[in-house]
């Protein structure tokens, strides 16, 4: 098992956001969560790589507790690419120093063999020919697709994607999406957050339904989409076809 | 003189302003309570009055500097305070979205302030620097009081051996200030230009 969630809980102030949640990850799996807004979907994104301090539960990337108060974060982190929904890009860096910051300030890797190494991820994402654009350069499909690179840059043994479309205008989420699904594809390990179906339904190997904290109902898109064991389930789903339209 | 004293005071100011706005905004509650303590009693105290302190109170203790340092020092600190709260607003100013991303790729706290946001935070700030610089250059004639030998003094020695030339030196003086001024913004100005982030802010 790559990643291992037993148990979590988060609370903010009086508010109980994660009530318990467990699931885990095989290697080279894609799984999608779905469910309606303020649900702590990014909550419990950012309580994987400890951005956010879970209050209780237990987390493993591999063999590794990423709960312990022993373990170094920042090597932990460092193993998790985060994508996030505003991209969130280095603004004084070019598109090539972004996705190359972490390989020589926290990998420590030469500057010559991380640039070739950068510019090998640029490429990937089809943006080889943007390496000196600044970010405010870049439509925000670019944007997302850079801080994929740098992602992917850092060899992460799995990827936090936090409703990576969400801020894009609808004729960009296409080249965002193409990537992600290229990278599943590839056995890439990813967790993603989306509201967008489509991509739910063709790329995850499992969909994890959430509401209110806790996770309602898990189980491959077949089983989510066609014959929800939770009347919630199929509630969420229609309101979301009316909301984003069925075939995305 | 007053360059050598300008140097010094900027010098000064830039790095204790640099590090008090770090403290102030990152730092431990206690630190950021001093630094928050520190900017305040800098910013109250006249700067004539801060001059004089610092260069009647060590000789009280029977410890002797020389006025200049004196006046680098006492300048010094009341710049580092403004200037720290020139980069406290600027560093405070960057989205917390940089941070996330920061610490998500595996970067330490100090390296996120390193990496990201303190060269984010000096560029927005250089607007302010413009302004303390041209506030400071002034301030540096306060430094007669104290007895440094600096441009007001030597206007002052012209004047009162000469009579019919006071007019003139100090209309040399302001022009001088004139310059210094204009050729200080100057500088900034350009490394404004330099360092702009191409797509991100305003072309002037
Ligand atoms: N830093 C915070 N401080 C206080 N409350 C927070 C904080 N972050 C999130 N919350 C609250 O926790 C709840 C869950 O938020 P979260 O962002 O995890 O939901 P979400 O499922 O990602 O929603 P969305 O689909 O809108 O992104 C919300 O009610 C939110 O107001
Ligand atoms: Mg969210």
């Amino acid at each position: 098992m790559l990643l291992r969630v037993v148990d979590l809980h988060k609370r903010y102030g009086r508010e109980e956001v994660l009530k318990g949640v467990s699931f885990f990850l095989e290697k080279g799996e894609t799984k999608v969560i779905i469910g309606p807004s303020g649900t702590g979907k990014s909550t419990l994104l950012r309580c994987i790589n400890r951005l956010t301090e879970p209050d209780r539960g237990r987390i493993w990337l591999e063999d590794v507790e990423i709960t312990s108060p022993k373990v170094n974060i920042n090597r932990i982190r460092a193993q998790i690419g985060f994508v996030f929904q505003d991209f969130n890009l280095f603004t004084h860096l070019t598109a090539l120093d972004n996705v190359r910051l972490g390989l020589m300030r926290v990998k420590g890797m030469g500057k010559k063999e991380a640039t070739a190494r950068a510019l090998q991820e640029l490429a990937r994402v089809g943006l080889a020919d943007k390496a000196k654009a600044y970010p405010a350069e870049l439509s925000g499909g670019q944007q997302q697709r850079v801080s994929i690179a740098r992602a992917l840059a850092m060899d992460p043994k799995l990827i936090l994607f936090d409703e990576p479309t969400s801020a894009l205008d609808p004729e960009l989420i296409g080249e965002v999406l193409a990537v992600m699904e290229d990278l599943a594809k590839s056995g890439m390990t990813m967790l993603v957050v989306t509201h967008e179906m489509g991509f739910a339904r063709s790329v995850a190997d499992e969909i994890i339904f959430m509401e209110k904290g806790v996770i309602l109902e898990q189980g491959p898109p077949e089983q989510i989409f066609y014959s929800p064991k939770h009347p919630r389930t199929a509630e969420f789903l229609r309101r979301i076809t009316d909301l984003y339209g069925g075939n995305r | 003189m007053n360059l050598a004293l300008l140097g010094g005071l900027l010098g000064l100011g830039f790095v204790l302003g640099v590090l008090i706005a770090i403290l102030e905004v990152y730092g431990p509650k206690i630190l950021r309570l001093c630094a928050s303590v520190y900017t305040w009693v800098f910013r109250s105290i006249p700067e004539i009055l801060l001059l004089l302190l610092v260069w009647f109170g060590p000789s009280q203790f029977g410890v002797q500097i020389s006025p200049f340092f004196a006046a680098v020092l006492a300048l010094g600190l009341r710049s580092s305070a403004y200037q720290a709260e020139i980069f406290r607003g600027a560093l405070q100013s960057i989205p917390s979205g940089q941070t996330l991303a920061a610490r998500a790729l595996g970067l330490s706290r100090l390296g996120t302030i390193r990496h990201i946001l303190l060269p984010q935070a000096l560029r927005l700030s250089l607007a302010g620097w413009g302004n303390e610089f041209a506030v400071v250059l002034k301030d540096t004639t306060l430094a007669y009081a104290i007895g440094v030998v600096e441009v007001m003094r030597q206007a002052r020695y012209i004047a009162s051996r000469n009579f019919p030339l006071t007019l003139p030196a100090y209309i040399l003086v302001a022009l001088l200030f004139l310059a210094a001024t204009y050729f200080g913004l100057f500088v900034i100005g350009k490394l404004e230009e330099r360092l702009r982030i191409p797509g991100l802010e305003a072309r002037r």
